[in-house]
């Protein structure tokens, strides 16, 4: 495997230095040089216009899969608490978009211990089929239990894609079921379309750290794996369809499991509740030190707004883990997103980009986050809040 | 006991810049660091070989200049490092990488007379690629218990009891035998800073060992671009989705369109 310039074609005009997210090539005495930092992503490839980057994939004997034998769409659920967890039915309204696609049926996996009462309910979001995985022990979430008893459904039905919520959970079973089965696995994905040409899924998702989104595939092996984080997709609308529903009883004891839960502790509920809230307004950088979020707190109380901010806001703890919108904190979808003093990085655009209406408050007027506001101000939030604060409770005293 | 902490270069940054007007990648002056919570997984790792003993092994997959990360794992106080470096490894996804590892963990183990009872700590994730996948998928390359998500950990016997985080509002406490692995969070500990000594021991006295895939006898099939059983198809920069409307006027003229608006909007 690898990446080499041809240095009779190579113009040196460095368009495939442009296109490098590893700082992998560079111009040297007027030629591209591949350098140490290549991490063979082929990008630069497609940005050379002179044909001149030559990209060899050796045919080391990897073993062939029948890609035909697998077929469907598979949603797995988690839950807390007796509750299916949000994220499955946004999976389910995506992955129904997908089974349709590719002309196949959608799977949601429960594993679980009292959820015959749900399954009418569970019903109405588009799966053709529910496996109800039951166990008095899997109230409680086990890691090996739910990657043995996952690995074993997947190898034995053989599902073509496997939708796993991003959560705390999802991300800890579902890397070990895709190392068991040798399957790929893409973190994170804000996008899942299917490739007409080839029908396989396109998983796209912002990468290195930020500014960049990837689009990965899973070509020579299934079943093909991704973990979508909650608010990325849309919940569908209910509706009553005929479902079959498929249950297996396993008779695991705590014994079957390596590790042992010795204790679950609650804590109060957080106060603060980003993904429901209708109004948030969240903080960047630009608010300059922890004293000054008061003045977001200010706005925030002034428009009955949640707080948020994003994620260097957090790596200096000036808000709370909890509070942090984007890749590595909470996806939002709020009426309102008043963002202030934030530039919008892609990882946090990822996580706001979709509320309905997106004010944006910065100096700077090239920061990207205008290029997804509806309204934006270019100035200094120091000046703009206070004056806004004080026109809102303008607005609001008239109202009263 | 063996006390294995994996270690990743990456850009000392949250999010590279682009160039708004070029629309590239601006990575001139990007220094790179060890990832922020690898440094929490070594800190975890010397905390407790100074409580009950052992050896801290720190391990890095990268290109010849990650062995700095490894120096500074060193100068913390790691008692051995090594660095997994070979274009054969270049393009690897979690799946290739995670193996690529787990060989370097059980070729030392073996070189060492077969240790039984060990430890591996990783950072829950990455701040460049955030997928969080390596620590179980390596968990599972070594046949490993794991607990991931991990803010709170200590050693007792031959058992680790952690905390594991959830959710903002649950904890579990979950305990296993050794060995096992365990992804930690920032909130596990705050990382030391190395002494002078530290430093200079680090640079000048210690090794920082190379192993290439021939030493961990990897086959081309497992390790790699080959390796992976995903592959990017393509990087792109979003397109601007040129919606927004920047207001103009004094301060307090932009505010009183925007409060107008929101009005219209039926938001205020």
């Amino acid at each position: 495997m690898s990446i080499t310039v041809d240095s009779e074609l190579c113009s040196g005009c460095g368009a495939c230095v442009a296109s490098c997210p590893y700082g992998g090539i560079e111009v040297i005495d007027d030629k591209a040089c591949i350098t140490e930092d290549c991490n063979l992503c082929g990008a630069c490839v497609e940005a050379c216009t002179m044909d001149a980057i030559i990209w060899t994939k050796e045919e080391v004997g990897i073993e062939k899969v029948d890609l035909s034998q697998y077929k469907g769409v598979w949603v797995i659920a988690e839950h807390y608490k007796g509750n299916i967890h949000k994220v499955a039915y946004q999976l389910l309204g995506k992955g129904r978009e997908l089974a349709d696609t590719l002309h196949v049926s959608l799977t949601l996996v429960i594993l679980g211990d009292a959820f015959d009462d749900q399954l009418e309910e569970l019903s109405m979001y588009g799966a053709d089929e529910i496996i109800y995985v039951k166990s008095k022990i899997l109230k409680n979430y086990y890691s090996d239990l739910y990657t043995k008893t996952l690995t074993e459904l997947i190898t034995e039905n053989k599902p073509e894609i496997v939708l796993i919520g991003a959560t705390a959970t999802g991300r800890d079973f579902a890397p070990r079921v895709a190392k068991r089965l040798n399957a790929g696995l893409t973190a994170d994905c804000t996008g899942l379309e299917i490739d007409s040409k080839t029908n396989n899924l396109f998983q796209t998702r912002p990468t290195f750290g930020g500014n960049i989104m990837a689009t990965i595939r899973t070509p020579n092996s299934r079943p093909q794996m991704a973990t979508v984080r909650p608010g990325t997709f849309k919940k569908p609308e209910a509706k009553k369809r005929k479902v079959n529903i498929r249950q297996i009883d396993y008779d695991y004891s705590e014994k079957d499991s390596v590790t042992k839960i010795v204790k679950v502790i609650n804590r109060e509920k957080s106060k603060v509740n980003l993904e429901d809230a209708e109004i948030i307004v969240a903080g960047g950088r630009g608010v300059g030190k922890k004293e000054n979020f008061k003045i977001i707190e200010e706005l925030a109380e002034a428009i009955g707004a949640e707080i948020g901010g994003s994620r260097v806001t957090v790596e200096l703890n000036w808000i709370p883990q909890d509070q942090q919108v984007g890749q590595t904190g909470k996806t939002v979808t709020p009426k309102l997103y008043i963002a202030c003093g934030i530039s919008g990085a892609i990882q946090h655009l990822v996580g706001m980009e979709n509320s309905d209406i997106i004010v944006a408050i910065n100096k700077d007027p090239s920061a990207p986050i205008f290029n997804v506001a509806h309204y934006g101000i270019v100035g200094d939030l120091h000046k703009v809040i206070p004056a806004l604060i004080e026109n809102i409770k303008k607005v609001k005293s008239a109202e009263d | 006991m063996k006390i294995f902490t994996c270690i990743k270069q990456v850009p000392g940054v949250s999010e590279v810049k682009i160039d708004p007007k070029t629309n590239t990648l601006v990575r001139k002056g990007i220094p790179s660091i060890t990832n922020p919570m690898d440094n929490n997984a070594t800190e975890l790792a010397l905390s407790i070989k100074e409580k009950h003993g052992g050896e801290v092994i720190a391990l890095s997959m990268g290109p010849p200049q990650a062995e700095e990360v490894l120096r500074q794992a060193l100068a913390m106080g790691a008692d051995e490092a090594y660095l997994l470096t070979d274009r054969a490894f270049a393009g690897a996804d979690t799946l290739a990488t995670s193996h690529t590892l787990g060989l370097a963990i059980k070729k030392i183990l073996k070189d060492s007379g077969d240790e039984k009872k060990y430890l591996v700590i990783c950072g829950t994730q990455a701040i460049d690629g955030d997928t969080a996948q390596v620590g179980p998928e390596l968990a599972e390359e070594l046949g490993l218990p794991q607990i991931t998500y991990v803010q709170k950990c200590e050693l007792k016997g031959d058992k680790i009891i952690t905390e594991r985080v959830f959710r903002s509002e649950e904890t579990v406490i979950i305990e296993s035998k050794l060995p096992a692995l365990i992804s930690v969070l920032k909130e596990v500990n705050d990382p030391r800073f190395p002494t002078m000594t530290g430093i200079v021991n680090a640079h000048e006295e210690m090794e920082v060992k190379y192993l290439n895939a021939n030493d961990l006898k990897a086959g081309k099939e497992n390790i790699g671009l080959t390796g992976s059983k995903t592959e990017v198809f393509k990087i792109f920069i979003p397109e601007k989705k040129g919606k927004h409307v920047v207001l103009e006027g004094s301060v307090e003229e932009m505010v009183q369109q925007l409060c107008n608006n929101l009005k219209e909007d039926k938001l205020l």
